[in-house]
């Protein structure tokens, strides 16, 4: 196995410990593995930005292609940057009304066409289908999404939600029984989130736990039972060390 | 001065806003060459966006040290961490493997940001688990019906759970697909509204606080 492998999973597997011992207590081992996972995050973020930004969309296309309009957005980068100039900072706004100007132009008609024309569409859609040889059919299929009975539950879904989170009219009498089918749907969708959530972050633990496992194998040192150990006895060493002036626990 | 410093910075949003409004409704080459090359222009600026965050957080840092604040050793730490890999990315040229082969930006990321990554989320299991567990008493019948449906979404997304309750599977599927869609798109139209308003609100200059304080 190669050497860099074999460190690799010495390092990994000391950092993925560190940071279990939060679930012991907060302590300075799970401290320098969070600093460091910001740190590495950033350096990592900072050398790819670099990589794609400067390198590939600035410098190849300008060197390689000829293409100097590209300097355009390079001088409205730079104008953001007179932040630190206290006395052009003003100068920054023309970045800044650039950037959020074309957002805000994107944004209108592309929003209103994906995420509200084509939503109401798919919200609005007939009850009866035409099945082959059946003719027109009214589907009870609560497992296809597009069924006729499903179709109804979304519509009932959409317009309640939507009319709970309509405040220019009272809620009361009949839009009180609206508004909280509202609520119900609300709380079903927020549950789903949830248990999938919980689902997502269980299988990113599993995944941490299967490579503790790969790693007690002898070819890589056994390195997380050596840490393990290590990571422990650390945690008692700290916590048996009071800080000065801390006053003894109580009996 | 106000003119430079107010006036033209509206006048900008204004312009640009309304032309790439319209270039939606433009099908000609031009119009889509336009916004191919406004795209790359908006990740060009993107990057020196990230350079006034990166420079706030080295700056917040190196006061800690500088002062010697309590924890400090961990901002050299996060210090050392960063400029070490930003230094072993641009020796490997940003690449994390060249012909198949792991550079040492790749054996950062792989045996250093993926743990550490995964394991900061997972033990985010514990946490909501404990947080559930405190706040998810079915106090109430709104309570009561979020608490069923995480339960059969959880169920339904394992095979354990799917052998104790047979119908879990499907359930959590028609949860999922149909009860949590209808909710999705009900928050979709009403954010997708609210976007558009305020779009509409910064092009014509009724909305002006992306511009900042200070003077005028």
């Amino acid at each position: 196995m190669p050497v860099e492998t074999i460190i690799g999973a010495w390092v990994a597997t000391g950092l993925t410990l560190f940071i279990f011992s939060f679930l012991y207590k907060d302590n300075p081992l799970f401290k320098l593995a969070e600093n460091l996972y910001v740190g590495v995050s950033v350096g990592y973020t900072i050398v790819k930005t670099y990589d794609t930004v400067i390198v590939h969309l600035i410098w190849k296309p300008i060197v390689e292609n000829g293409e100097w309009a590209l300097l355009i957005p390079v001088a409205i980068g730079t104008l953001m940057l007179t932040r630190y100039v206290p006395k052009a900072a003003w100068l920054s706004r023309y970045a800044f009304a650039f950037i959020v100007g074309v957002g805000s132009g994107l944004a209108i008609p592309r929003v209103i066409s994906s995420y509200i024309l084509k939503q109401i569409e798919d919200t609005v859609r007939p009850l009866m289908v035409m099945v082959p040889g059946e003719g027109l059919t009214f589907t009870m299929n609560l497992l296809n999404p597009a069924s006729s009975l499903n179709t109804i539950i979304i519509l009932i879904g959409v317009s309640s939600v939507l009319f709970y989170f309509f405040f220019s009219v009272e809620h009361t009498g009949p839009g009180k029984a609206v508004a909280r089918t509202g609520i119900l749907f609300l709380m079903i969708a927020f549950g789903a989130a949830f248990g999938y959530t919980v689902m997502a972050r269980m299988s990113l633990l599993i995944g941490r736990l299967t490579d503790l496992i790969e790693f007690t194998d002898p070819s890589y040192g056994r390195p997380s039972l050596w840490l393990l150990g290590l990571t422990i006895l650390t945690l008692v060493v700290m916590g048996r060390r009071r800080p000065q002036g801390e006053p003894p626990e109580p009996h | 001065m106000i003119f430079l410093r107010r006036q033209v910075p509206l006048l900008i949003t204004l312009i640009t806003g309304l032309v790439f409004a319209a270039q939606y409704y433009v099908p000609h080459p031009a119009s889509e060459q336009m916004l191919t090359s406004v795209t790359k222009w908006l990740q060009i600026i993107g990057g020196f966006a990230l350079v006034l965050g990166v420079s706030s957080l080295f700056h917040v840092h190196a006061m800690k040290i500088r002062r010697k604040e309590a924890g400090w050793g961990y901002s050299f730490v996060l210090y050392v961490s960063m400029l070490g890999t930003i230094a072993v990315g641009l020796w490997s040229n940003g690449k994390e493997a060249i012909d198949g082969t792991m550079t040492a930006f790749g054996w950062i990321y792989n045996f250093m940001m993926v743990p550490l990554q995964g394991t900061m989320f997972a033990i985010l299991a514990f946490f909501i688990a404990s947080a559930a567990y405190r706040s998810f008493r079915a106090r109430s019948r709104e309570a009561a019906v979020l608490l069923i449906a995480a339960v059969i979404v959880m169920m339904g997304r394992v095979p354990l759970g799917e052998y104790l309750i047979p119908l879990s599977g499907d359930l959590s599927q028609w949860i999922l697909n149909v009860l949590n869609a209808s909710v999705r798109r009900a928050i979709l139209i009403g954010v997708s509204l609210g976007t558009v308003a305020l779009s509409i609100k910064i092009i014509f200059g009724m909305e002006r606080s992306y511009l900042g304080g200070g003077k005028e």
